[in-house]
């Protein structure tokens, strides 16, 4: 394949100056390269983080709510298995940055950067895939629960997990069924025979 | 990804056609028809009786992604026009691609067993109350306020602001439904219908978020200033 291999490199941040700058260190440097920019993840960006193939993601956690950016990590990890690189323009608390695979400030040399995205790469190859795209028997149980108009709380005590893992659970069906209501989700159910027309009357 | 060709009132309509022929759409509800020979922009405004700064408003925020309409602009625009065209637009949601969408989905049901075809339309129905509700919201608290402003009354503690922070989103339904219709219906139903049925969706999908950029980008903006006293039509307080 051609002879430019440099890595793919997806910048998730608001600045256009900043985003620029990386632009600008690999042009310097190599190795990395600017596949694409997203000034923010509303409007399809989990179409493109899906799509876009990057080996890396560089994110600002500033375009996350205050209350999601301790999950920024396993956000993103819903639509890509690129490595996720946090950019320290805010402060958070130092277990916060801890879920990301590096962290870049933005005061680090050039090299470093570059050094800290290779790391980020190799400590991710080192982790295990998420499983396939098809709905597992315990999904489709908890697809079922949601489709009869159960609440989380209800699905969680029927199974005896936690609401974390009905969570976790809900938001897996929807990434991989791209199905976000609950009236939605009853359609698939209805369409795929997990349920009967009786028991949503 | 900014506007790459400026639209102007010297452009002839044919040529913004061109341009984007989802424009289409748009010149329906801003009441311009077709035959419109070599009018240019400015020639339609005066016939229709809309003000070139609102037309190219509208026009520019439904054509350029990540148009961002000049405060200058935004002041000598007519918000009436803008209202109207919403108006317009609604009506034309409701009654035309509602109606058209939910024939063409029974059609593609059709086939399908009873509980199929009910679960879908069920479903159909529930998005169409659901924009229908959104919609209301703005005909019944959103634009009489903007008219009570026109007229120089207050909005009695309403503020252009609240719409903006109350302006839900619309679009999870149809998504989930572009989803069912591409990924999971029987193998019964027609390919060639079911692929009308997603187009139509897709571009509903995208006419509605231009429809909403319109009112964030385009209205609410506006009233803001008119709030501030600053537009030309509502004048120095």
């Amino acid at each position: 394949m051609g002879t430019d291999n440099r890595k793919n490199v997806l910048l998730i941040m608001p600045s256009a100056l900043v985003a620029r700058g990386f632009e600008s260190v690999f042009s310097d440097l190599g190795e990395f390269r600017v596949h694409g920019v997203l000034a923010d993840l509303s409007n399809g960006a989990e179409v493109r983080l899906k799509n876009i193939g990057a080996d890396v993601i560089v994110v600002d956690p500033v375009v996350f709510e205050y209350a999601s950016r301790a999950n920024a990590r396993s956000l993103i990890s819903q639509y890509s298995d690129a490595a996720v690189v946090g950019l320290r323009t805010i402060s958070m608390s130092e277990d916060a940055w801890k879920q990301f695979d590096e962290v870049v400030d933005i005061y680090d040399a050039p090299p470093v950067i570059v050094r800290k995205l290779r790391a980020a790469m190799t400590s991710r190859s080192e982790t295990p895939r998420t499983e396939g795209e098809e709905l597992s028997a315990r999904e489709k149980e908890i697809l079922v629960c949601v489709a009869k108009g159960m609440l989380n709380k209800e699905i969680a005590d029927y199974y005896s997990i936690s609401i974390h893992t009905v969570i976790t659970h809900r938001k897996n069906i929807t990434r991989k069924t791209g199905i976000r209501t609950v009236a939605g989700l009853t359609v698939y159910a209805l369409l795929n025979n997990l349920i009967d027309y009786s028991s949503i009357e | 990804m900014g506007q790459e060709i400026m639209i102007t009132p010297s452009m002839k309509l044919a040529d913004l056609i061109e341009l984007n022929y989802r424009l289409l759409d748009v010149m329906s509800r801003l009441g311009v028809g077709l035959g419109f020979g070599e009018h240019t922009i400015a020639d339609a405004c005066r016939n229709c009786g809309i003000s070139e700064s609102s037309f190219l408003l509208i026009c520019n925020e439904y054509a350029c992604n990540g148009y961002v309409p000049s405060g200058e602009l935004l002041a000598s625009a007519s918000v009436a026009d803008i209202m109207k065209y919403l108006h317009n637009s609604h009506i034309h949601y409701m009654d035309s691609e509602m109606e058209t969408l939910r024939l063409s989905l029974r059609e593609l049901m059709a086939p399908a067993d009873e509980a199929q075809r009910k679960v879908v339309e069920k479903f159909f129905l529930d998005y169409k109350a659901e924009v229908k509700n959104h919609f209301s919201y703005e005909e019944d608290v959103v634009f009489p306020y903007v008219e009570a402003l026109l007229a120089g009354k207050s909005g009695n503690g309403y503020s252009i602001a609240q719409f903006e922070e109350n302006h839900s989103n619309i679009d999870e339904k149809l998504n989930d439904l572009k989803n069912i219709v591409m990924k999971y219906l029987p193998d019964v139903c027609d390919p060639l219908l079911r692929n009308r049925v997603l187009y139509h969706i897709f571009c509903l999908e995208e006419d509605l978020h231009h429809h909403t950029l319109i009112e964030d980008n385009v209205l609410v903006p506006m009233v803001d200033l008119m709030e501030k006293g600053l537009s030309a039509e509502y004048g120095e307080r």
